[in-house]
């Protein structure tokens, strides 16, 4: 189950700014290689994907792999162009997703 | 003969003056000791996976449970307010049961007593969350544990656990922490010990745990048998580890390797 997700936006930027995104988000990524006190494997139980929409344009994907550890925390860059909205999505591998949005002021 | 006892005097001053406390102004926090990466993921807060636990107990904190119907919001209001300073002082006396309780069996306390409802299990996600949004009220504030008649005897037998050699690696607390800090054990650099950025983020556990835990751990380290969640051994130690942090910085949620 995806839990709470926590990313930081700025709010306002400067047109052509580099900007920083960083997204933090309550999984517990479990491998589906550890085994249990009972002696049986504990399932498998990940996201599996990561999308990054500015105005609806794709500006950045991650697939994510049994290695990523608990509670995955992505940083990453993008050009401030217009003032909208960032959306932050997150899949598990059951094709459930979480969304995050975040207005940005570009002047 | 005097030679001889002359030499064991001299073994046991020098053994003495090795177990000496660290000086107070040469403490460090554990931060000191972590890697500048994990430094920075402690201290932004939309970085800190900690943070996730934090928002946790907030919505746990309004949450009305128990046959009162209450929530902790009822009695106490904003923890911004009303709990700001309260988790510097833990563990503290509880005049009731005679002893001194760490956070989260005054959590659990209140949950029992005035919200009627069952205490929560030792580690699970509620009462870490909730022992850390109460804990993040006081960050950045001094650890605020005074000795007084009532503590010293619990202050007292804590240091008795710290300075105890155990397990089969016979190993006190006191050898790695007060003698050999800053070497490095597996790899690893030894902090001076100081819990006060509990309940933590652990990369290793990839997720939160209580001071408890880690104490659990050490002992496992040693190859000794841990005492069990709650027990007094374990609040002992909880309470002479924060006593020997004295005006150091609540640093809750920390994120430690």
């Amino acid at each position: 189950m995806i839990g709470r997700a926590l990313v930081n936006v700025p709010a306002k930027a400067k047109r052509g700014d580099i900007i920083e995104i960083k997204a933090l988000i309550s999984h517990i990524m479990e491998t589906g290689y550890r085994i249990g006190i009972t002696g049986q494997p504990i399932p498998r139980d990940i996201i599996n994907d990561f999308v990054c929409t500015y105005n609806g344009e794709e500006v950045f994907r991650a697939k994510f792999y049994p290695a990523i550890a608990a509670n995955p925390f992505m940083s990453f860059y993008t050009v401030a162009t217009e003032s909208g909205t960032v959306a932050l999505s997150w899949t598990d591998q059951h094709g459930e997703t979480q969304v995050q949005t975040a207005a940005i002021t570009v002047e | 003969m005097i030679r001889t006892a002359a030499l064991i005097v001299c073994i046991l001053v020098s053994a003495g003056a090795i177990a000496a406390d660290i000086p107070l102004d040469q403490r460090q926090p554990d931060t000191a000791f972590v890697s500048a990466d994990t430094r920075a993921l402690q201290s932004d807060d939309t970085a800190n996976p900690g943070m996730l636990t934090v928002l946790d107990g907030e919505a746990l904190w309004k949450e009305k449970t128990g046959t009162s119907n209450k929530s902790c919001f009822d009695c106490h209001a904003d923890a911004a307010t009303s709990m700001k300073g309260v988790a510097a002082r833990y563990p503290a006396f509880d005049p009731a049961q005679n002893k001194p309780i760490d956070l989260e069996q005054r959590i659990n306390l209140s949950r029992v007593n005035d919200q009627k409802a069952p205490a929560l299990k030792f580690e699970s996600k509620e009462l870490l969350a909730l022992a850390m949004y109460v804990g993040m009220q006081s960050r950045g504030m001094p650890v605020a544990i005074e000795e007084n008649t009532q503590n010293k005897p619990f202050i007292e037998a804590g240091r008795a656990l710290f300075e105890q050699r155990e397990g089969q690696l016979a190993l006190s607390c006191a050898q790695c922490h007060d003698d050999n800090w800053g070497k490095k054990l597996a790899g690893s650099p030894i902090p001076q010990a100081h819990p006060t950025g509990y309940p933590i983020y652990r990369l290793e556990w990839q997720e939160i745990g209580s001071l408890q835990r880690r104490l659990r751990g050490c002992m496992s380290a040693v190859r000794a048998e841990p005492y069990d969640f709650g027990s007094q051994e374990l609040v002992d130690l909880e309470l002479f580890l924060m006593w020997r942090s004295r005006g150091m910085l609540v640093e809750t949620p920390a994120v430690r390797p």
